[in-house]
């Protein structure tokens, strides 16, 4: 491309032109921990700490998009006694696959993004969730933590500031509910990974029953970058409401998939093309464009959108964790659904009624559908399971697990029509 | 019951949590278990449970509930596939034709001479290498082709 698209690896990525840029060393070249450092040395108060989150617009990457600095203004102040901060590197939503590389690539910036968390929370221990299916990611930010401490960067008495914070990680198993904030509590307590019922919220309910704050991976890596150039050259990097860049994952029929970190606000087009375009010169047909639990998109309408919170969600969809699934004309939409229909079967913890028999339904109608054995009314039924599960569970996995099939009964309603009525696929 | 090394592993990872919230290290705890004795029989899942000071009954839900932990014998090694959508659009179904014809089992079968076990997986976070297969519980291996898997296979013990 001859143009570098906005805000290309600004944020995050920017040493991963370096050999081995997880090393210490090599971040502390590109400026590592200056925005640490800057803290300490001038001080800085929590509040401006979070003013400038709030002025950068940064929305939590773990999918919800919530304002960061908002979340961490929840936090009690006074509170005597121990609080918490927990990352979610639980990532284990289908076409997800930035948070592996945040750790693989560039630890010390999300240590460093803890580090300022916990002195403005006021936690003196962190813990990092890391998926259990990434057992190489898992050693290198233990590694990288190794390394922090060893230069006095984490611990007792950071840099000789008086300023204690450790970092832990906890290895998952295997659980994708586990992301879901208060399961991932359950999970490092040592227990199943069942969400609690929400209030009390993890502010003031968390870890061990303490204050506890919950950021995605890549939200905390971006904190060095806002503390050190200011929230408003955060925020100007994206749009309004959507600041900063935003760590894409594509994934499907590209030709060249993989994770891009381009400014938030990106034409849907021009991120394709960053990937290599439709594998083969094949026709897009449909995009998942935030994970495989969000509603899917018809081609065309996404080549209408750009990449922010609020362009996705104008169409119906949502941006999710940014994670792209690209589908050409060959995809069966019916096979395709009933794939992640398993899925959401397969995760559900068990916990809420409607989720954990709806989740079964819905699979087994999708089966059917495909497997030639659909009937006339099987789309009505899936419409209202789907609304059945929907808002009716503790954590929104129920709700993962019933807005793909309202978007693709939505969008692609044809396709099952086809497939009940002449017991076979259209493409 | 266990081993020093594998104890002194659980002792560190016991260290990363408060001292009375010692069950925190289960999960690690378990996974170590597992790594030394290849599954998770029910007396080790006890053992484990003693040794942290919880109930048995709670490692052993904590070990039915995470998918990753093996409650009956598998081979020497185990091949974990993802076959959810992102690797499925990229070819998943090819990979594990290829696995189940070269290996002779389907998933959740081990090979009779003990060394390999087939099993389908949710999607690992790594969506971007597809297709691809979690090997041990450790090591993604990714972009897999025919060659790549029989290189890779070639290379075990
Ligand atoms: C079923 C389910 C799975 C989730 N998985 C993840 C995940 O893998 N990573 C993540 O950061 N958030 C995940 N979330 C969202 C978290 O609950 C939480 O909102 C997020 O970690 C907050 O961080 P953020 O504000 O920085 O985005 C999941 C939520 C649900 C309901
Ligand atoms: S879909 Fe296979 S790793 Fe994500």
């Amino acid at each position: 491309m001859a143009n570098t698209p906005k805000g290309q690896n600004e944020v995050i990525f920017h040493s991963i032109h370096l050999p081995e840029s997880w090393k210490l060393a090599n971040y502390l070249s590109v400026g590592g921990y200056d925005a640490l450092k800057k803290v300490l040395a001038e001080k800085m108060p929590p509040d401006e700490i979070i003013n400038q989150l709030k002025i950068s617009a940064l929305r939590g990457r773990g999918g919800a998009g919530f304002p960061t600095g908002l979340k961490w203004s929840f936090m009690p102040r006074n509170y005597e006694g121990d609080k918490y901060l927990v990352c979610n590197s639980d990532e284990g939503e289908p076409g997800t696959f930035k948070d592996r590389d945040i750790i693989r690539y560039n630890p010390h910036q999300l240590i460093e993004g803890m580090i300022i968390g916990g002195y403005t929370l006021g936690a003196k221990v962190g813990y990092n969730y890391i998926h259990g299916e990434i057992w190489e990611a898992y050693e290198r930010f233990e590694e990288a933590l190794d390394e922090a401490r060893a230069a006095g960067l984490l611990g007792r008495n950071i840099l000789g500031s008086g300023l204690d914070f450790d970092i832990h990680a906890h290895h998952g198993f295997g659980a994708y509910v586990c992301g879901e904030e208060t399961a991932l509590l359950e999970s490092i307590e040592g227990k199943k990974g069942q969400p609690r019922f929400k209030p009390p919220f993890p502010a003031s309910f968390g870890l061990y029953g303490k204050p506890t704050t919950i950021n995605n991976t890549e939200t905390l890596a971006s904190i060095p970058y806002i503390v050190k150039h200011g929230g408003q050259k955060f925020l100007e990097l994206g749009k309004p409401n959507n600041g900063g860049t935003k760590i894409f994952s594509v994934s499907g029929h590209v030709n060249s998939p993989g994770n891009f970190e381009v400014a938030m606000g990106t034409p849907f087009s021009e991120l394709l093309a960053m990937a290599g375009g439709v594998r083969g010169g094949r026709k897009l047909k449909a995009v998942i464009p935030g994970g495989s639990s969000v509603p899917v998109l018809p081609g065309e309408i996404m080549m209408q959108l750009t990449m922010d919170y609020d362009s996705i969600a104008q169409a119906g969809s949502y941006l999710g964790a940014g994670s792209v699934i690209v589908m050409d004309d060959t995809v069966c939409m019916v096979r395709a659904l009933e794939r992640l229909s398993y899925f959401y079967f397969e995760e559900s913890c068990g916990q809420c009624t409607p989720c954990r028999e709806g989740t079964g339904w819905l699979y087994r109608i999708i089966h059917r559908i495909e497997h030639g054995l659909g009937r006339p009314e099987d789309l009505d039924l899936l419409d209202s399971v789907a609304g059945n599960i929907s808002g009716r569970t503790i954590c929104a996995l129920g709700d993962a697990a019933a807005m793909p099939v309202q978007g693709m009964l939505k969008h692609f309603r044809h396709e099952f029509e086809h497939h009940i009525q002449h017991k076979k696929c259209m493409v | 019951m266990l081993t020093p090394e594998s104890l002194k592993k659980i002792d560190r990872e016991v260290a990363k949590y408060p001292p009375e919230h010692k069950q925190s290290a289960v999960m690690s705890a378990l996974r170590i278990a597992q790594d030394e004795k290849g599954w998770l029989a029910p007396e080790t899942i006890a053992f484990v449970a003693h040794y942290l000071g919880m109930q048995p009954i709670a490692a052993q839900e904590v070990a039915t509930f995470y998918n990753m932990y093996d409650l009956k014998p598998v081979g020497k090694h185990k091949i974990t596939v993802c076959t959810n959508l992102s690797c499925t659009l990229m070819g998943a179904e090819s990979a594990v034709e290829y696995l189940q014809r070269k290996l002779g089992i389907g998933f959740g079968e081990t090979t009779p001479d003990g060394r390999f076990t087939l099993k389908e997986g949710e999607c690992m976070g790594a969506c971007g290498d597809a297709p691809l297969f979690q090997l041990n519980n450790k090591k993604i291996c990714a972009n897999l082709s025919p060659e790549t898997i029989d290189a890779i296979l070639a290379g075990l013990d």
